[in-house]
């Protein structure tokens, strides 16, 4: 289990990396892109990347906008 | 007549650009966008909603990268730190999409930019490979500036962000076109189709908006009215204007009258 901030709120991951955390978040194939602690985690790069305890992690998407 | 838009690299034939917000629903955002005949978009950059059900829509099924250029914006962000962030992540989400709307904002309550941060967001952004479209106020000297830097289109208000004020400075948007060698787009403060098209008969290169359209009554029917709105005003520049007189001129002939 890693601790972690996601979207500003705390979330228990049941996996070790960003791909894990997509998917939990049921956001697989979706057009987003995510951040770890402040640094950009490329989509190639998900399945790699490895999430600790006290991550900061943020997820966009596109909406609406002027 | 073709007379297409140049911007990065990329012709387009349509110079109304419009905004994606406050639409009722993604159709209707995709009706509105489709009747206004723009090929440029803008959309927003926001946290993902983490509740949300498989399958949910999404503004990007219905306004497609593949038909549209997605015009991804910095607006809300109060510095240039936080703009060039979401100008990062943007990227990240359109796969390398390097064009981008820049706006460094002041305060809430007007929504005038930000100049200084602004200018320091366009540098770091040209300096990392973006195509920078940046919102900047109607100071000619500002515009020379971010064109000087780099940017591939600078787009000054018409007036406030949302406010339907029209085009308040004529006069300054003359100045900055005078000296432009890019694009200058009115973006902000365009309320009704005349207003488009005053913006247009000046000479401006384009237009950006997004309230004009989608707080009007009927939306989708605004964006018709203001495609062809900005289709006259441009025809108009190009073909120029008749001179202004002080008294009459018949348009009749006066020989062979009765």
């Amino acid at each position: 289990m890693t601790s972690l901030t996601v979207n500003g709120d705390p979330l228990t991951l049941d996996g070790t990396t960003v791909a894990d955390l997509v998917a939990q978040l049921q956001l697989q194939g979706r057009r987003l892109a995510v951040e770890v602690n402040r640094d950009i985690v490329p989509k190639s790069e998900h399945g790699q990347h490895p999430l600790r305890d006290g991550d900061v992690v943020e997820i966009v998407h596109a909406i609406g906008g002027g | 007549m073709s007379d297409p838009l140049h911007i990065a690299g990329k012709t387009y034939q349509s110079r109304l650009l419009i905004g994606t917000g406050k639409y009722k629903d993604f159709e209707e955002t995709r009706q509105a966008v489709e009747a206004s005949g723009a090929e440029i978009v803008t959309v927003a950059v926001r946290r993902t909603n983490l509740g949300q059900e498989p399958g949910e829509p999404n503004l990007l099924d219905f306004v497609t990268p593949d038909k549209y250029t997605i015009l991804p914006n910095t607006a809300g962000c109060f510095n240039a730190e936080d703009a060039v962030r979401t100008c990062k992540l943007a990227r990240e989400l359109l796969d390398g999409h390097k064009l981008v709307k820049l706006e460094v904002l002041g305060d809430q309550k007007t929504l005038y930019p930000n100049i200084a941060h602004t200018v320091r967001a366009a540098q770091q952004l040209v300096d990392d490979g973006f195509d920078v479209m940046v919102y900047t106020n109607d100071d000619p000297i500002v515009a020379k500036e971010l064109e000087d830097m780099g940017c591939v289109s600078v787009m000054p208000l018409g007036s406030l962000i949302g406010s339907g004020l029209g085009v308040l400075n004529p006069h300054n948007l003359l100045l900055i076109m005078e000296e432009a060698r890019v694009p200058i787009l009115v973006d902000a403060g365009v309320g009704t189709p005349s207003d488009a098209t005053l913006a247009m008969e000046l000479g401006c290169d384009g237009i950006l908006m997004n309230s004009a359209i989608a707080h009007a009554r009927n939306p989708v029917l605004m964006a018709s009215a203001m495609k062809k709105a900005v289709e006259a005003g441009r025809e108009g520049f190009l073909a120029g204007r008749m001179p202004k007189r002080v008294f009459a001129n018949p348009s009749s002939p006066s020989e062979g009258l009765i």
